[in-house]
């Protein structure tokens, strides 16, 4: 499988997503710089962590207008799998591809740290393998991951399945206390009503070995690999 | 032409910088400062040879880009004039005109 990893001026997440579809999962991945006109024919895009253009404005509200996401938009549009990881969810809320906006943390802290997630929806190309309620253990690193979505949104996105990970406690219960940035409805992630874009706040790359303390994160890319693997599958996943 | 676009979280959403600051004010001893929404303030320099045009400009450029219309407004002012507001919830925008200071 081949994997394009976006790089924005201010990405600091690239390598990580790198290491981990490259090195642990030994897949073809390009690193795609954000003045790019094309995706080298990838089948996944990743838009990854960090700072793009070092948060001016509004984080990701710059990058949504570099060339490649032209791309990205044709190539999501076209219901090709698309994840956006912390800032990469930043861009594609900002350019219109999911839903909702990001505030600060409720408790303005950047926070740094591993949190448990709650699958909600085994229906998308990044968390088939994964199953519906399952808990993920994976690290979190953001000052503005606070997602917002009015209550008319908020009453698609549960109409319509389109949430996709929940901040939960360790058992995968409901309880604000979990909801460590102050989510609406402790939203983590979200996916398009075609449900081949997904946005998450949380770093899946990030635990994808033992040695970093996880391997939790794992399922998101090993889920894609088999959708990809089985184009069969594909049509029913998307 | 010279317009100020002020940009603010919409009055439905937390801000929850401004309550920081709200709460440092209590702390200072301000008790009579209730509330506090912070916001952005942008200063743009329009070449455009009518005050109509400069404020549709301006307001395009703050529909596209300086503002996020999910969770933000924005007022548009072009010269002293206060000429445009977008996003506004029920008309709770609070009136600014009066705390607006010029050359401070």
């Amino acid at each position: 499988m081949r994997f394009a990893v976006v790089v924005f001026p201010g990405s600091n997440c690239d390598h990580d997503a790198h290491h981990a579809l490259a090195s642990v999962l030994g897949q073809e991945v390009e690193l795609v710089w954000h003045k790019a006109t094309d995706l080298g024919g990838a089948d996944v895009v990743v838009l990854p962590g960090g700072f793009s253009y070092g948060d001016y404005l509004r984080c990701g509200a710059i990058a949504r207008f570099s060339p490649v996401m032209t791309r990205v938009k044709e190539f999501a549009a076209a219901g090709g799998p698309v994840i956006g990881i912390c800032n990469g969810f930043q861009v594609l809320l900002e350019a219109g591809l999911l839903p909702g906006g990001m505030r600060r943390n409720r408790d303005l802290k950047f926070i740094c740290e591993h949190v448990h997630l709650r699958v909600e929806s085994a229906d998308t190309p990044f968390t088939r393998s994964a199953v519906s309620g399952q808990v993920l253990r994976i690290p979190i690193a953001h000052g503005e991951g606070n997602y917002y979505a009015d209550p008319q949104t908020l009453r698609e996105l549960g109409d319509n399945r389109q949430i996709v990970f929940r901040y939960t406690a360790p058992d995968g219960t409901r309880d604000e206390d979990w909801n460590v940035n102050g989510s609406t409805d402790a939203i983590a992630g979200i996916c398009n009503r075609g449900r081949n874009v997904v946005g998450l706040m949380p770093h899946p790359e990030r635990a994808c070995e033992a040695a970093v303390g996880s391997t939790d994160g794992r399922v998101v890319f090993e889920s894609v690999l088999g959708v990809l693997a089985a184009p069969a599958a594909v049509a029913e996943a998307i | 032409m010279k317009a100020k676009v002020y940009v603010t979280l919409k009055p439905s959403i937390l801000d929850p910088q401004g309550k920081t600051i709200a709460s440092a004010l209590q702390t200072l001893g301000y008790g009579s400062v209730r509330d506090v929404r912070q916001g952005k303030y942008f200063e743009l320099d329009i070449n455009a040879p009518t005050i109509d045009q400069a404020r549709s400009l301006a307001g395009e450029v703050a529909d596209r880009l300086l503002a996020n219309p999910v969770i933000e407004s924005y007022r548009v002012e072009v010269g002293q004039e206060p000429v445009a507001t977008r996003g506004a919830e029920n008309g709770r925008e609070p009136a600014w005109r009066g705390a607006t200071r010029e050359e401070g």
